[in-house]
């Protein structure tokens, strides 16, 4: 059932002196004065319940000379966001940090920093997070060029007219690095710049030493080659004898600075980019994505393209739990085999994907305004019995080999708990927040698409623990499967259209901005685009739930063992490439 | 010494008479030695991006890389033979490739799957990515795709496998050329890279000097 539209507050009558309407062009929500940022955040928290905070984001407007941060409030109980941006000077940037309202922003205002070089005053620990200490310059800044540099916008000429070349021959060192003038490599000390980042979780995590009982804190560092951290992640734990006392993630070892080229590309070109952000829910990414550039398009995409959207986007979600329960059992130490039945199915929904997009993994489907072909027909039967018959069959066999199994459930009950009120502060999304009892989902608290047609239960569970962010995967993958039952059953006959206008290589996109959201499998998926009109985006950024999920790692490894570590982070179910983007 | 080629390898040098054949088997000593070696392949642990996924899903029962003795994949470099480098290659991440490599014992082997590893694949262009495993450490196979299917993985790892056979077992046990750690400054640096950065940097340092006095000037 779709939330009643809530007017938004008049929030320029309460704030008289801080709060304007944005009134640009295609913008919308308030301009708040960075003095007044805290009050402002303090009362649309604790009076008008805008408790979840989505996104933080900077955006660089080079041409006015201004940084902007854009703010993404909404409430848990469901709604519209609400938008709200500071603007500071280009030269100086410095905003108050919001952590001590929303805890969640921590990890944004860090990646706000390190590639825009925003500096938030209050943080508790700014510092670089997707690229490394010592790194020169802010790379999303405007005016920040690449050594790889070619040009403002794509398609580059020397793609289609010539003359063609190598990046390698373009640069003195012919490699993708470039240095300050005046630097000298030999006064670089490697020690420090690594220093830098071991002290300052040290520092912050490392606490006393007890001296009565003579023991000491040890700092392990988990990562990033280690088989358990599902990819390249690195974890430095503080640990008391063998109980976690502190953790701080490291991430960045896969970041692929998406929005750079993201920014570069043409809109249409960002679609197979998304595929690679969290690469096994490619289909899900190509939703959001399109959503978001649908919303400043005004695009309607025709009925059975949204069928099929929501068809592919669940198969995805099937796809992704099962992914996620396989390999939380092999970070239990199980190794493979429970993988080995989640996988089998996997390769079934591949095939059904590969059918229809051409591709296994990264499928690049959607368009804006429709989807790219229909599914052939015998893969529309291998899709049908798969939902109704095989699907089904497998969850229910997992359910059964693995919830009541005795190992399973020391391990995870009670490990790992994250309480609703943690939950909403750290802005986790998906199974994760769900797991501690709050039932929000995006396709029920602000549907999009066709979400509001179908009949289907926002799974949800209270322990908080990984038992229970284990059981809400069963549960999604089983309301997945009703919904797509119901698709499958109600979607228009075959030969409709698929795309709404002319299929056209180069989309005319209106100024203004954007924020498309989705309820990914691994959380809500955001996408906030800005568009001048040109051809391609001024600013693309994307809102990772893997990434944000991440802020509450630490608050649930408080108190357990080391040993546990590593299904609390198989429970989280991150992929790297959406965590450093 | 001339350096025999593969084929010669492979080949015995005489004829079994008649008599004795089906029941006596000549061969030669490397390829006995190569034929268990190249059967028994064990990949390092090792994921970098979208390509894990479909070498996870090589591993797994419908491709099954158990049928070419490569399934024991090893968490730790010291025990494995060929890093599969699967996705893409950054800076940040450089350096720890090329320790992990380093730690490898001989022989070694090293497989670029995928656009990214082979030369940076679609983020080529960007600032954290380095244009290709190559780039830092020697490789043994490049396999295009993005990501390539298991096919094509199984199809890269047959033909490391087909190198192995044609290697001289006497050669391949040599001491490993250690490749110095690149390191983490303003950018990513080769230490070989020194006297070149440092020109570079003063000659850039210099331009921007006399950009500035023939400003004062005018």
């Amino acid at each position: 059932m779709a939330q009643p539209a809530v007017a938004a507050p008049d929030l320029t009558a309460r704030f008289p002196d801080l709060v304007t309407p944005d009134t640009r062009k295609g913008y919308s929500g308030y301009i708040v004065k960075p003095e007044g940022l805290l009050e402002f955040a303090r009362a649309l928290r604790d009076e008008y319940g805008y408790d979840y905070l989505s996104s933080l984001t900077g955006v660089d407007y080079l041409p006015e000379g201004q940084m902007e941060v854009v703010y993404h409030a909404y409430k848990i109980t469901g709604g519209p966001p609400l938008v709200f941006k500071v603007q500071v000077p280009r030269e100086d940037p410095v905003v108050p940090s919001v952590t001590s309202i929303w805890p969640g922003a921590n990890f944004q205002e860090r990646e706000a920093w390190d590639l825009l070089g925003i500096r938030f005053e209050g943080h508790p620990n700014l510092k670089r997070i997707l690229l490394w200490e010592g790194f020169w310059g802010h790379p999303l800044r405007k005016d920040w060029r690449e050594p790889y540099y070619e040009g403002e916008h794509k398609p580059f000429k020397n793609r289609t007219a010539g003359p063609h070349f190598w990046h390698e021959d373009h640069t003195p060192f012919g490699k993708n690095v470039d240095y300050p003038p005046g630097f000298d490599p030999y006064a670089w000390d490697p020690e420090t710049a690594d220093e830098v980042l071991y002290q300052s979780v040290i520092q912050r995590t490392r606490k006393p030493r007890q001296e009565e009982l003579h023991s000491e804190q040890v700092v392990v560092n988990l990562g990033p080659q280690h088989p358990s951290t599902h990819g390249v992640f690195r974890m430095i734990a503080t640990l008391d004898g063998e109980t976690v006392v502190a953790l701080e993630p490291v991430m960045g070892y896969l970041h692929r600075n998406h929005e750079k080229i993201g920014e570069r590309n043409t809109w249409i070109m960002n679609i197979p980019y998304t595929d690679r952000l969290d690469y096994i829910t490619a289909m899900s990414n190509n939703f959001g994505y399109v959503l978001a550039v649908e919303k400043l398009m005004g695009l309607e995409p025709p009925e059975r393209a949204q069928y099929l959207r929501v068809i592919m986007a669940e198969l995805t979600r099937v796809m992704n739990h099962l992914w996620a329960i396989g390999f939380l059992l092999n970070d239990l130490g199980a190794f493979f085999t429970p993988a080995l039945y989640a996988l089998e199915e996997r390769e079934l929904i591949l095939d059904v994907f590969e059918a229809a997009s051409g591709s296994r993994m990264m499928n690049n489907y959607m368009r804006f305004g429709g989807v790219v072909r229909d599914i052939p027909e015998d893969a529309w039967d291998m899709l049908v019995k798969l939902v109704t018959d095989r699907l089904p069959r497998k969850i229910d066999e997992l359910d059964r080999f693995l919830t009541h199994n005795e190992l399973v459930r020391s391990r995870c009950m009670g490990v790992g708990v994250l309480t609703p009120e943690q939950a909403i502060a750290f802005s986790t999304a998906g199974p994760v927040l769900r797991a501690s009892g709050v039932p929000y989902d995006v396709r029920r608290a602000e549907p999009y698409g066709i979400y509001d047609r179908f009949d289907f239960d926002v799974a949800v569970r209270y322990h908080g623990d990984v038992y229970d962010r284990y059981l809400i995967r069963l549960d999604e993958a089983r309301q997945s499967l009703r919904i797509l039952q119901q698709a499958i059953r109600d979607i228009p006959e075959r030969g409709a259209p698929l795309l709404a206008g002319k299929p056209q290589y180069q989309v005319r996109v209106p100024a203004g901005e954007a924020y498309g959201r989705v309820e990914g499998p691994k959380g809500e998926l955001g996408f906030y685009v800005v568009s001048t009109g040109k051809t391609n985006p001024w600013r693309y950024h994307v809102r990772a739930p893997s990434f944000i999920n991440l802020t509450a790692l630490e608050a649930m490894s408080i108190g357990n063992k080391v040993a546990d570590l590593v299904i609390i982070l198989g429970s989280i179910d991150i992929v790297l490439g959406e965590v450093d983007r | 010494m001339k350096r025999p080629n593969g084929d010669e390898l492979q080949k015995p040098g005489y004829e079994i008479p008649d008599e004795l054949k089906g029941s006596v088997v000549v061969t030669t000593l490397n390829r006995l030695y190569n034929w268990g070696r190249r059967n028994s392949v064990w990949p390092m642990m090792f994921g970098l991006a979208c390509c894990a996924i479909e070498m996870i899903a090589t591993a797994a029962s419908r491709y099954d890389l158990a049928r070419f003795g490569m399934e024991v994949m090893r968490p730790s470099p010291r025990q494995s033979d060929v890093m599969i480098v699967s996705g893409t290659v950054t800076k940040r991440m450089a350096p720890l490739i090329v320790r992990l490599y380093n730690q490898m014992p001989m022989p070694k082997y090293v497989i670029a799957m995928g656009a990214c590893a082979s030369g940076g694949g679609p983020f080529k262009e960007g600032y954290n990515v380095v244009s290709g495993v190559d780039k830092l450490i020697p490789v043994d196979v490049y396999i295009p795709g993005c990501p390539p299917t298991p096919e094509a993985l199984l199809f890269g790892l047959m033909k490391l496998q087909q190198k192995i056979e044609k290697q001289s077992f006497k050669e391949v046990y040599t001491k490993p050329d250690y490749i110095p750690e690149p390191v983490l400054g303003p950018d990513l640096m080769d230490p070989r890279d020194y006297p070149k950065i440092r020109e570079y940097t003063q000659k850039k340092l210099q331009e921007l000097q006399e950009q500035a006095a023939q400003a004062a000037q005018g």
